[in-house]
């Protein structure tokens, strides 16, 4: 046995006793990802870690496949992704396929136009038959709230809700901060960072919205301070005890906002006279360049689509400056590979 | 609760706290079933013959140094800057993350990802130099070699490490090596780096 002692060390007391556990030969700092739950149903399953850990993979998997010509990983080769969608959705749906596809997923797309479900089957039936078949993950979106819920006591792979009802929608949140921390924190600086002390405005049709309510838990986590801002009949019951401020009046909310986040209005759930007319909403609630120049000088206008061009966005300001639309979508394709890589690298696949 | 993580970025050599949990928390002295290896000034002399031996083998021809996080990149990083000493040029570094790669994704807890940082210009018609610090079982080289073909197509590639300790279960060889360590299947080899842990050494824990 040599005695050596390095002579460029730092002066810290000697090891006395080291740990003799083997590792392997990797003795890394860390080699253990935060753990996410097993089904992503809700913005707040996620913690600060787990929230933080997403955002930082997806960072990671877009460096990985940037500029190159195979855009394709092997990561879930022999998994099976179901897109069951009971809703009508292209963004999304398409969003989920092309991420499971770039992790090399078996992806099977699954919507309850031309299924049995016309033919009458339960959810819980169509939960048994994607069991059968062996499904690893299962992406559900559902006109009911909580559908997703009921789904993962059916099934043993992992549930990631893409949208339930007037409830929630957890990627979108994810993709949202994500597209946030790039232009607020900065690409280089983002690895392991939250939105601290940043202040974003959500506007529009928060009673109808799952986006709103997933980006109120998921920016409060992640210590953002956020504005609902709504005519008062679009507003949930309840709202006051979400950690959220709430407004009424769009322009003071705006003023040196670092974000604002435009909400679609859902006319195919308007089945009540929220507001008197499109017109009105427009002048109080729409985003027009005036108001668009109320934020911060370097913040940015959001929307998750698809978009109403002329009431809740001016066409002007969706494409101009600062405007992030088209981003948000392609960043959404980086954060679910990262849901993807994050649910499913670990499990043994739950469908064995 | 998570320590803030080292960045890889930048050229700094700050000591960076190692994790709590982790094996040493400073250099470690030889002991009943401890062995250093190499010192920080073996390391040192063991770089720049590295350095020496890659600008003999490639002579002219482009080359990118790219490290597998998390230490084969500062390796690699010292390994330029030492060929940029003796030949005038320094080559460029890269840094490859594997994880998304590995075969061994199922059945263990979901790893976090690494930085992968490559020239825009792809690594086409290059003579990449993997570097890594201990060549064990060849399958991160495998995963490795993988990755790099769906980069591109690079004009040759070759191996560098500071540790090859044996055992391979793939057919893969390094090019050039620091130190040959006859090791057991249990025992647990450590490179230390001042870049992540602090300081430099090479230790071997041997198997109880």
């Amino acid at each position: 046995m040599t005695t050596t002692t390095p002579d460029t060390t730092p002066t810290t007391t000697p090891a006395t006793t080291p740990a003799t556990t083997p590792a392997g030969n990797e003795a890394d700092l860390r080699t253990t990802a935060a753990r996410l739950p097993r089904h992503l149903l809700s913005a707040a399953d996620l913690d600060r870690d787990a929230a933080i850990e997403v955002l930082d993979t997806a960072e990671r998997i877009d460096q990985a496949i940037a500029g190159r010509e195979v855009r394709k990983l092997p990561t879930l080769r022999g998994r099976t992704v179901v897109n069951l969608f009971f809703e009508d959705s292209t963004r999304t749906r398409i969003s989920f396929e092309v991420a499971a596809k770039r992790l090399s997923a078996d992806v099977i797309n699954f919507s309850a136009k031309g299924s049995s479900v016309s033919k009458g089957e339960s959810l819980k039936d169509t939960a048994l038959t994607l069991q059968a078949m062996g499904a690893d993950a299962v992406v559900c979106r559902h006109s009911a709230s909580g559908a997703p819920h009921r789904l993962a006591g059916w099934v043993s792979g992992s549930v990631v809700n893409a949208g339930d009802g007037t409830h929630e929608h957890p990627t979108q949140a994810l993709l949202d901060a994500f597209t946030l921390r790039r232009h607020l924190v900065g690409r280089d600086r983002s690895a392991g960072a939250g939105l601290d002390g940043r202040h974003v405005v959500i506007v529009g049709d928060v009673l109808h919205s799952r986006v709103a309510r997933s980006n109120v838990l998921l920016l409060s986590t992640l210590g953002t301070s956020v504005t609902l801002v709504a005519p008062p009949t679009l507003l949930p019951v309840g709202v006051e005890s979400w950690p959220c401020g709430i407004s009424y009046h769009l322009d003071a909310a705006l003023a040196g906002a670092d974000a604002v986040m435009m909400l679609r209005v859902q006319r195919e759930r308007m089945d009540g006279a929220f507001f008197p007319t499109v017109r009105e909403y427009t002048r109080g609630y729409g985003l027009d360049l005036r108001r668009r120049s109320l934020i911060a000088d370097d913040g940015i206008v959001m929307h998750p689509g698809p978009m109403n061009r002329g009431v809740e966005i001016a066409p002007a300001v969706a494409d101009g400056d600062g405007s992030v639309i088209t981003e948000q979508v392609a960043n959404g394709v980086t954060v679910r590979m990262a849901v993807l890589y994050l649910l499913l690298s670990g499990s043994d696949g739950g469908a064995a | 609760m998570e320590p803030e993580r080292p960045r890889l970025t930048g050229t700094s050599a700050a000591s960076i706290p190692a994790a709590s949990g982790d094996l040493f928390e400073s250099p470690p002295r030889s002991s009943a079933n401890t062995a250093v290896i190499l010192s920080a000034a073996d390391i040192g002399r063991t770089v720049d013959r590295i350095a020496h031996q890659i600008l003999e083998s490639v002579g002219d021809a482009e080359t990118i140094l790219v490290g597998i996080p998390r230490r084969g990149v500062p390796l690699a990083r010292r390994l330029a800057d030492r060929m940029g000493t003796f030949s005038g040029t320094r080559p460029d570094v890269g840094s490859l993350d594997i994880t998304l790669y590995r075969d061994d994704l199922r059945g263990r807890p979901p790893r976090p990802l690494e930085e992968t940082r490559l020239p825009d210009s792809g690594v086409d018609g290059l003579v990449v130099v993997l570097v890594d610090d201990v060549l064990y079982s060849g399958r991160t080289i495998r995963a490795a070699m993988d990755a790099l073909r769906d980069h591109g197509r690079p004009a040759a590639i070759r191996l560098a490490v500071l540790v090859d300790r044996g055992h391979r279960q793939l057919p893969i060889r390094a090019d050039y090596v620091g130190k040959n360590i006859p090791t057991a299947f249990g025992d647990d080899v450590a490179v230390r780096l001042a870049e992540t842990d602090g300081f430099d050494a090479v230790h071997v824990v041997r198997a109880a």
